[in-house]
């Protein structure tokens, strides 16, 4: 069964809990027993990355793990394949490109997505003002699209943006791709805060957040966080699904506060 | 048949659009703004022009080619791009897009590069114009194009060799789509082609055209008030060839783009998405892109402009491709029968006429977008 991840991440957000969601690259060495290890640790949802050719949002970790995965022959049939297997009782999107979905068909793509029970699904390089078609297919086959704002975003077009995401609203933190950072920027508070005023949903900053002092900086305006690239270092360090769960659990009790 | 502005939401029909990170779509659309408000200003068409000609030397010459001509029993006309300063077509671009830079505060700029004639003709016009440059290079291509690696650092430029993926153009493109997000202050993204997200296919197009608006009155006049029954140019992301073909869309001329056998986005793939535009893509039964393999680094793109696509989509152009030992051996015939080296990527045009049998007769006009100084290292070895 496929929970659904607006659902969830409302209802743990009205319990007055803050959000934390681990993204993992599908296919590297040991993804699926680190997703495990993840949901153990106390993630609310895991996001898992299909690799794509040209990852034009990612940085050097996520780019590496992508790499490797594609190496070890990841399709997107596998990994969505392979996800499926996976019971972690919290919800699961996918973070890919746009490319992966507009060759297989948006419907085909989605309906993958639905019947490996996969929740959500964000794709970076698709932005709001050319995301109608993908959405309204996702939402038919019943995937939450998830959209990205920036801190670049206009204020008229914020509104409309996080009305039509579906699962959370992904504030993008700063002003560049995934990587590991030194200090949080106060573009990640200010476009939390910018989101929260226009929408209900849940709002999670990404991309900058790379250690759990930052996490519970970002958390005081913002719902919860996505964290990438630290998470995938320790799984290309080989510190394995044990390392991922100690890091997780860093990250969840610094943001329980 | 004219060549409008794109759509409001940048498409050539189906094609094009704006698919970047939510990031970048502001930069877009300043960028946007920025450029129609330019280019219906006539004192920045005026810069413009004034630059093209006393510095970049326009306009190109239209010669004929007599010797090739007779060996073909095809009348050749070449359009002159490889006369311009720093040896190719892309200075037109390139000067459009720096005076523009400058005009919207941007006081840097950064570009990708694939036989690094983009790239040294943006290193010139940041020297020119004060402005700081940055330049990414696959490493492949680093390697197969050293003097022009050396060029751009001495005209004040840092070029930084991509070592992620095929480590060619369509990485180097990534690699300053990156960069660009980090730096949309101050930078402006100076691309190469007319490629990327909206509005970039349409302004490179534009700050090109002059090629072809050129070349339409010099054709009028060395065939007496007639054109030429076939315009043809080399395809990478298709710059040039859209630059020629704009002077000719709307005469009964075929308009013929040729595309390396091995990098045959119009010829070998399918509509994709990459580097923020829908446009055919080599790209696997996933949607994975594919690497593109071509003698000429220029070409070496798994993509093409959207225009092109559209184009061939309602048939107004055509698009056939070369092999590489077609390639090498128009460089040669070039070069011997007219004196005049080649850039590898045009050569690709030469190649088609070379081997093509219905041009029998007909009146070709060829782009010659480059000089081939840059290849003569990789000739040396190829040829011995
Ligand atoms: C001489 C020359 N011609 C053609 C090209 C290909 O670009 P486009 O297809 O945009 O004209 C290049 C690119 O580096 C080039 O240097």
């Amino acid at each position: 069964m496929t929970v659904s991840l607006e659902a969830s991440l409302m209802s743990a957000k009205g319990a007055g809990r803050k959000l934390l969601v681990p993204y993992i690259t599908g296919g590297m060495d040991q993804w699926l027993d680190a997703i495990r290890a993840a949901a153990d640790a106390g993630a609310d949802a895991v996001e898992i990355g299909i690799p794509f050719s040209d990852p034009v949002m990612d940085g050097p970790v996520i780019q590496e793990a992508s790499w490797q995965s594609l190496q070890h022959g990841s399709t997107p049939q596998s990994v969505v394949a392979e996800a499926a297997d996976l019971d972690v009782g919290i919800p699961l999107a996918v973070m890919t490109y746009y490319n992966l979905a507009y060759r297989a068909g948006h419907e085909r793509f989605a309906a993958n997505l639905y019947r490996a029970g996969i929740s959500g699904c964000i794709l970076p390089d698709l932005p709001y003002v050319e995301s109608g078609p993908w959405r309204t297919a996702a939402e038919a086959a019943g995937v939450e699209p998830v959209l990205l704002a920036a801190p670049t975003t206009p204020e008229h077009r914020l509104p409309d943006l996080c009305a039509a995401s579906r699962g959370f609203v992904y504030a993008v933190g700063v002003m560049g791709v995934t990587g590991v950072r030194s200090e949080l920027a106060a573009s990640a508070v200010e476009i939390a805060a910018r989101c929260k005023r226009v929408t209900d949903k849940a709002t999670l900053v990404g991309v900058g957040i790379s250690n759990p002092e930052q996490a519970a900086e970002v958390v005081q305006v913002a719902d919860g966080v996505v964290v990438g690239s630290s998470i995938v270092r320790r799984l290309l360090d080989g510190d394995g699904p044990e390392g991922v769960a100690a890091l997780v659990s860093q990250y969840r009790r610094a943001i329980d506060g | 048949m004219t060549m409008s502005r794109p759509t409001p939401e940048g498409r050539f029909g189906d094609f094009g659009g704006r698919f970047v990170p939510e990031s970048l779509i502001a930069a877009c659309e300043e960028l946007e703004r920025a450029f129609t408000e330019a280019w219906s200003d006539p004192s920045f068409i005026d810069e413009f022009q004034r630059v093209l000609c006393d510095y970049a030397g326009r306009p190109s010459p239209v010669t004929e080619c007599h010797r090739l001509s007779q060996r073909l029993g095809v009348r050749v006309l070449l359009k002159r791009e490889d006369l311009n300063h720093t040896g190719s077509h892309k200075i037109n671009n390139v000067i459009g897009q720096a005076l523009l830079a400058k005009r919207m505060g941007k006081s840097k700029l950064v570009a990708e590069t694939g036989a690094g004639q983009h790239g040294v003709a943006t290193a010139t016009a940041a020297a020119l114009l004060g402005m700081e440059c940055k330049v990414y290079m696959g490493a492949v291509d680093v390697e197969r194009q050293a003097l022009n690696v050396f060029r751009m650092k001495l005209l004040g430029s840092d070029v930084e060799a991509v070592m992620s993926g095929s480590r060619t153009l369509k990485d180097a493109v990534n690699e300053a789509l990156r960069h660009w997000v980090a730096a949309v202050e101050d930078t402006h993204y100076c691309l190469g082609s007319v490629m990327g997200p909206h509005p970039y296919p349409w302004m490179v197009r534009e700050f090109h055209r002059v090629i072809g608006e050129e070349a339409r009155a010099q054709c009028s006049e060395i065939l007496g008030g007639g054109e030429p029954d076939v315009v043809t140019a080399c395809v990478g992301g298709g710059s040039n060839a859209i630059g020629i073909f704009s002077g000719f869309i709307d005469t009964e001329a075929q308009l013929v783009g040729v595309e390396p056998a091995g990098g045959a986005a119009v010829g070998g793939g399918v509509p994709g998405v990459v580097h923020g535009m829908l446009s055919y893509l080599k790209q696997d039964e996933d949607g994975q892109v594919l690497e593109a393999e071509s003698i000429s680094a220029g070409l070496d793109y798994p993509g093409v402009g959207p225009e092109h696509s559209y184009l061939a989509s309602v048939g107004r152009a055509t698009y056939v491709s070369v092999t590489d030992d077609e390639v090498v051996a128009a460089f040669e015939l070039l070069s011997r029968t007219e004196g005049i080296i080649p850039a590898l990527e045009s050569a690709h045009a030469i190649a088609w006429v070379a081997r093509e049998p219905s041009l029998k007769g007909k009146t070709v006009l060829v782009n010659l977008s480059g000089r081939g100084d840059k290849d003569v290292d990789q000739m040396m070895d190829i040829l011995g």
